[in-house]
């Protein structure tokens, strides 16, 4: 017998009963947590800028389309950076002329390691836990972009935001078999007696641009 | 088969260790700050969730659930996952897992000495003993989580499931890093050390071509795989590599997708006491363009399916790996983690590991708990630890049974007498009188102290009050009588 033969013939003897319907099994169990939040935009919004803050999180926030481009500068101004990495499907409009910006077409690990920043949109964002979601297709970007700058600047439209963990994933489950990163604040860790150091190995900064 | 769980069946017995572990006081220190802190954080992240134990019934119910049909969801695991361009391998023990990753690495690394793999956390490699046998093949693998870095730069072992460097403080750590990074001018400073660790892997993630990772879930439907973590090293490790290798204990599947709704609440809360991790990272085979373009899944029992049989036992295999009941036991915030002699410690390491591997093996575990309960109130996926621990000791004492030397044990025999008597209420006023003249001897200021043989265990470090000169049921008796002779 191969190895998943024997596992699952091991398996198999080892269950009594074998129910036949684990998906209707499966669909019976009690959601009995909150799964929709209750919070009207405004509310959501600032639970959302508080969870964001309680994580070192830099925030900046703008209305108009038009002023993203304003608002990209200063963060990168802020962090004291030129230069920026963006996906291809990045919308041209929203970019300072100021900044020159690096156009991922590919490119090599080499030439994306040394950029300082890259700025982002997002698919989603849970206002609970202070977490931007990307799915990484379009503007959102390869993965190794949002990894290996030292700045991750995110766009985040103000109608992207849930309040809670659930609706969200519901959300953005038809996208769910794509490459997926959940950000909570910049990169940490508590290793060291439990003290949390802020930036290990992913950015050490994050800001979010709140738009729309 | 050979099941291994770290080096377990090596390690000595836990009251012996434990002895070891209580005189260090360094030690002791180091484990009682780091449990108060996580524990302190938990209760308030959990404390602000309104409907925290809906979730950890739903949690506990889809966990059930997938093992009650584990092989369908294997089944489907593989399917999605194979069909998105991932291999899936299946591996019966360490040694067949740690095969297929040599192999592997071999096929993709050359046959050349000095193959390098960077691996991010994973207690289920430490199982396998992976490094082990990764060095024993020529291959060189590179732990990148912080804890992982200290405990393998230091020659040492994990001791917490989470925070595998707990029992560490930071001149110890910057010691080994001062010793083995070849920076002498290093301080003390969790953020010197920090940064210390980031250039020194840096580097390393950009050059190595093979990733290793373990996997928090697995999602049948979607045939993804979840890392979950907060350094960034786990995005490195499976962001990077031109491959990567996922090694994945058969209890980590999880029916869907939108299962996570819950675990991603539950285990950030539980582990570190955050309301989420900083980084969770989801993928699902090979996606073109984006990250590793070869992916193998290592689908491991190493034991997992005896657990199956038995319903108590099963309740074990729920385990989302988060630590909280060791932060939570009274025992192991005294001895720490090395205690255990394996590398799952704590309450669920003394179920664990003696259920994995036969109980010949760290046949002590289960006795080491107070059984208060500490455990089962945090488990985010309610694994009545207390009364799976009951249930091992009671197997312990009947495989004792079956051998010549345990049916003469002094134990076993003064057990058997004691059932004897209970059997009978005569025999039992006969031995409570009797024990009332015995013990008088043994009475210091009104306690029971130095009693003889295995009960001079109990009194040595512990209270034991005398039998009373009249007992409930003979005052019963003697009331019975005198209203008698009153009316």
């Amino acid at each position: 017998m191969t190895a998943r033969e024997e596992i699952l013939a091991s398996i198999r003897n080892a269950l009594e009963v074998q129910a036949s319907d684990p998906a209707g099994s499966h669909a019976r169990i009690a959601q009995g947590y909150n799964r929709i939040g209750k919070l009207n935009h405004e509310a959501r919004l600032e639970f959302f800028i508080d969870r964001l803050v309680d994580y070192d999180t830099e925030i900046i926030q703008v209305t108009a389309e038009a002023e993203l481009p304003g608002a990209i500068a200063e963060a990168l101004q802020h962090a004291g950076e030129d230069r920026a990495l963006i996906a291809a499907a990045f919308p041209a409009a929203w970019l300072p002329a100021s900044v020159s910006f690096k156009v991922d077409n590919n490119l090599p690990t080499s030439e994306i390691e040394g950029v300082p920043a890259v700025v982002t949109t997002c698919e989603a964002a849970v206002a609970a836990t202070g977490t931007i979601i990307l799915v990484h297709e379009g503007a959102q970007a390869r993965r190794v972009l949002t990894l290996l700058p030292d700045h991750h600047i995110c766009l985040v439209r103000r109608d992207q935001v849930f309040e809670l963990l659930p609706e969200t994933l519901i959300a953005i489950a038809a996208k769910a078999a794509k490459p997926i990163t959940t950000i909570s604040g910049p990169s940490a860790t508590s290793d060291i007696e439990m003290t949390r150091i802020r930036g290990v190995h992913g950015p050490r900064r994050l800001t979010v641009i709140l738009y729309g | 088969m050979s099941i291994v769980v770290g080096k377990t069946s090596k390690a000595p017995d836990f009251p012996v260790a434990a002895k070891a572990a209580l005189k260090n006081d360094q030690l002791r220190r180091n484990v009682h700050h780091a449990t108060n802190v996580i524990r302190n954080k938990r209760a308030l992240r959990v404390e602000e969730m309104p409907d925290w134990e809906q979730l950890r019934s739903a949690g506990s119910e889809i966990k059930a659930h997938t093992l009650a049909h584990l092989d369908h969801y294997l089944i489907e695991f593989e399917r999605n996952c194979e069909l998105a361009g991932g291999k899936v391998h299946w591996a019966r023990d360490a040694d067949e897992a740690n095969k297929i990753a040599i192999e592997l690495i071999r096929h993709y690394g050359g046959d050349g000495p000095g193959v390098e793999v960077i691996k991010v956390k994973t207690m289920t490699s430490d199982e396998v003993q992976m490094n082990h046998a990764l060095e024993a093949a020529g291959i060189k693998p590179i732990e990148t989580d912080l804890a992982d870095m200290i405990v393998q730069l230091g020659n040492d072992e994990p001791s917490h499931i989470v925070v595998p460097a707990l029992h560490k403080n930071r001149f110890e750590i910057r010691d080994i890093f001062r010793d083995k990074m070849e920076k002498p001018e290093l301080t003390e400073q969790p953020e010197d050390l920090t940064a210390a660790a980031r250039g020194y892997l840096r580097e390393r993630f950009l050059r190595t071509k093979i990733g290793i990772s373990g996997a928090n879930f697995a999602i049948a439907d979607t045939g993804s795989v979840c890392v979950v973590e907060s350094e960034g090293n786990g995005r490195m490790c499976v962001t990077l590599p031109d491959v990567l290798i996922t090694l994945v204990g058969i209890e980590k599947v999880i029916p869907s997708f939108a299962d996570l709704e819950i675990f991603l609440q539950t285990l950030p809360r539980s582990a570190t006491g955050e309301r989420m991790n900083p980084y969770n990272s989801l993928w699902t085979g090979v996606t073109p363009g984006d990250g590793p373009q070869a992916f193998h899944v290592i689908l491991l029992d190493n034991g997992r399916t005896k657990l199956l049989q038995d319903e108590i036992e099963r309740e074990t295999l729920q385990c989302i790996r988060c630590g909280a009941c060791l932060n939570a036991c009274p025992v192991y915030r005294e001895t720490g983690g090395h205690a255990y002699g394996s590398i799952y410690s704590g309450p669920i390491g003394a179920i664990l590991s003696p259920q994995l591997q036969s109980l010949e093996h760290s046949r002590s575990l289960p006795y080491a708990s107070t059984l208060c309960g500490a455990c089962y109130e945090v488990c985010p996926v309610k694994i009545n630890i207390p009364e799976v621990l009951i249930h091992l000791r009671g197997e312990v004492v009947r495989e004792d049974q079956k051998t010549l030397s345990g049916k003469l044990s002094a134990e076993n025999i003064a057990m058997q007498a004691a059932a004897n008597i209970f059997l009978s209420h005569r025999r039992y006023e006969a031995a409570q009188r009797m024990a009332r003249i015995g013990q008088t001897i043994f009475k210091r200021d009104g306690q029971l102290t130095n009693l003889p043989g295995m009960a001079g265990a109990w009194t040595r470090s512990r209270d034991l009050r005398p039998i009373p000169k009249q007992s409930f049921r003979d005052w019963w008796k003697s009331r019975e009588k005198k209203d008698g002779a009153n009316a």
